[in-house]
């Protein structure tokens, strides 16, 4: 499944670039100092602007932001976040998947094993990475180095991130659905802290795959569903285009508060205004106070008490008539 | 003893009456050969066709009144249903297409689950139906199974999936998703008590069931010629843009590449299953 290709500036936007066109004009000009008064009040205007269009996304807005072009990855929060990152490489079967990082870093008090789907940025680096779509041997890189970490008492957090594993020959030959049951199998007994955060896209079983953790939550513009939107669309409506999207979008229940509300996650990670594309920095610490405070919640239960809690949340997930005893 | 066409009568299995009449004509055209074959003598052969061994695609209880012995499927939960959590609508609510799959299967979920016998040893049985809603997983399908994997660690018996699906069922969303990781973490601990797992992969097993618990089997049995695959071959034919090979996503190739234990006509599976519990001292 490919990404559409999203535009620096996301067509709900426009209100907010005009301003800033505006806001530069202004900057510009040889008088500038003249304008001081002016430029902020303009600058006041495109936060408020920003505050109430990001206050009221469509789940198809949502999913723009999610895919952004500047958004954070997990390359990006590696830098920001994890002091001493030793990247490890490999799943010691096949090869190694850019599609994921794995390797051991710092964060505030805590030592852990990062885990987190990778997209690339530059074109270079997205068709290395396939758009963050991960092989077999990216979900066995993860698990090994899962109990790599669990063998040393480290917590670990996956950055979920892939619009899905990726669609191909080679992942079929090499059992991706095998890699992905297995990875969940083995989390869900992993003696270890785990917490995980949807930083951006939740595709399906190739972001639960690395997904099966003490605390689940998501970044407020991520999007996280058993499908993506046009997947649905070209299934369910027989045909993907603008409308049946964002159609099959807002029925797929795919956003942070969506989740929060079927309790499939445990909370939302607040973005800044107007996205953490408008700002890494802030976006990657707010991720790190979360992740710190995250981290000591989990680590204060021993492991046994954590794998039994982990096993109870997943268990009661889903509903039935009549309700599950 | 491929190629060799048997009737019931010579085939080890339990009951395998039918009692519904044919709905519409008695003749029906093979998928695999072309020959028209007879409604009756095609289900009298398990829906195996008698010239080229293609395995038709079986409804749920034909499944179990093949596999088990007579009269010995004692279900469970068959009166769970699934709810509409998202109140989801496509082209058609959730709950007609829900109400239309009911009428049409006369069973209330895309799986039955029990506990039977199979040449008189005790295990439980979770069959999945292709008919209703593609047997797709949802938030029942995802919990009667989990049910089934505990009924089998606290019995300690054999625990038998026969997976049919087109994978986890869009109109639940992430509750569906998240079944994945619940059958999967049933499947850890009962893996860890030491129970015996035979999954049976039919024609088609792809998407989220492939990506759990079908996968997960300390055996894996599949049908000749099942569609197995995580992805489907449409999906991967227009991402990759080059047609498919013949045989991708098979059972033999599957085989091939070290992803299934064996493959099994279905005449056999009844005295491969018992066999398999013997080997496992069950
Ligand atoms: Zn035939």
């Amino acid at each position: 499944m490919s990404t559409p290709e999203t535009p620096a500036i996301l067509p709900f936007e426009t209100p907010v670039a005009d301003l800033e066109s505006q806001i530069r004009a202004m900057k510009e000009r040889e008088d500038a100092t003249e304008w001081v008064e002016q430029i902020r009040a303009l600058e006041e205007s495109r936060e408020d602007v920003l505050r109430k269009l990001y206050a009221e996304l469509s789940p198809a807005d949502v999913v723009k932001v999610a895919r952004h072009p500047g958004r954070p990855q997990t390359a990006d929060y590696i830098n920001n976040i994890f002091r001493d990152f030793r990247e490890l490489h490999g799943d010691r079967r096949f090869g190694d998947d850019p599609a994921i990082i794995t390797g051991f870093g710092r964060v505030g008090p805590f030592k852990v094993l990062v885990v987190g789907h990778q997209k690339g940025r530059t074109t270079e680096e997205r068709i290395k990475c396939h758009f963050g779509c991960a092989h077999p041997e990216g979900y066995r890189k993860a698990i090994a180095k899962m109990k790599l970490a669990e063998k040393f008492g480290l917590p670990v957090v996956t950055l979920i991130d892939t619009p899905g594993a990726y669609p191909g020959m080679g992942p079929e030959e090499r059992g991706q659905a095998e890699a992905i049951a297995v990875s969940m199998k083995e989390m869900s007994g992993l003696q270890t802290p785990i917490v995980s955060v949807v930083i951006g896209e939740g595709g399906s079983g190739g972001a639960l795959g690395i997904g099966v953790a003490d605390r689940v939550d998501m970044l407020e513009f991520a999007w996280y569903s058993v499908i993506s939107p046009e997947g649905c669309a070209a299934i369910l409506w027989k045909e993907a285009n603008d409308t049946t999207n964002a159609q099959a979008a807002s029925a797929l229940a795919l956003t942070a508060k969506h989740n929060l509300a079927n309790g499939i996650i445990d909370g939302i990670v607040e973005e800044p205004t107007g996205g953490a594309h408008r700002n890494v920095a802030e976006a990657s610490e707010r991720l790190e106070r979360h992740l710190v405070d995250r981290l000591r919640e989990v680590t204060r239960l021993n492991p046994r008490t954590l794998v039994d809690r982990r096993y109870d949340k997943f268990r009661q997930m889903g509903t039935a008539n009549p309700q599950a005893s | 003893m491929a190629g060799t066409p048997r009737t019931w009568n010579d085939a080890d299995v339990g009951t395998v009456t039918r009692k519904k009449p044919v709905p519409e004509g008695l003749w029906l055209r093979c998928d695999g050969c072309g020959s028209i074959l007879f409604k009756r003598a095609l289900e009298n052969n398990l829906g195996v066709c008698p010239d080229c061994r293609h395995h038709f695609r079986i409804a749920a209880p034909e499944r179990i009144a093949q596999l088990a012995d007579p009269d010995s499927f004692v279900e469970f939960d068959a009166d769970l249903t699934s709810e509409d959590p998202l109140s989801f609508v496509d082209i058609k609510p959730y709950t007609e297409r829900l109400e239309g799959a009911r009428r049409k299967t006369g069973t209330n979920e895309a799986v039955q689950c029990g506990t039977a016998f199979i040449k008189g040893r005790k295990v439980v049985m979770a069959v999945m139906d292709f008919r209703f809603l593609g047997g797709s997983m949802g938030s029942v399908v995802g919990e009667k199974i989990a049910r089934a994997i505990e009924v089998a660690a606290e019995e300690d018996l054999t625990l038998i999936v026969v997976s049919a699906s087109g994978g986890a069922r869009m109109m639940e969303s992430g509750l569906s998703l998240m079944q994945m990781a619940k059958t999967s973490a049933a499947l850890a601990r009962f893996d860890q008590m030491g129970g015996l797992y035979v999954s049976v992969l039919t024609d088609p097993t792809t998407g989220g069931v492939t990506a759990s618990f079908a996968m997960l089997g300390d055996v894996i049995l599949a049908e000749p010629k099942a569609l197995i695959g995580f992805a489907g071959p449409r999906v991967i034919k227009n991402t990759i843009r080059q047609d498919l090979p013949d045989g991708f996503q098979r059972s033999e190739f599957l085989l091939e590449h070290g992803f299934v234990d064996r493959v099994v006509d279905r005449h056999d599976l009844r005295s491969e299953i018992s066999s398999l519990i013997d080997y496992a001292g069950k």
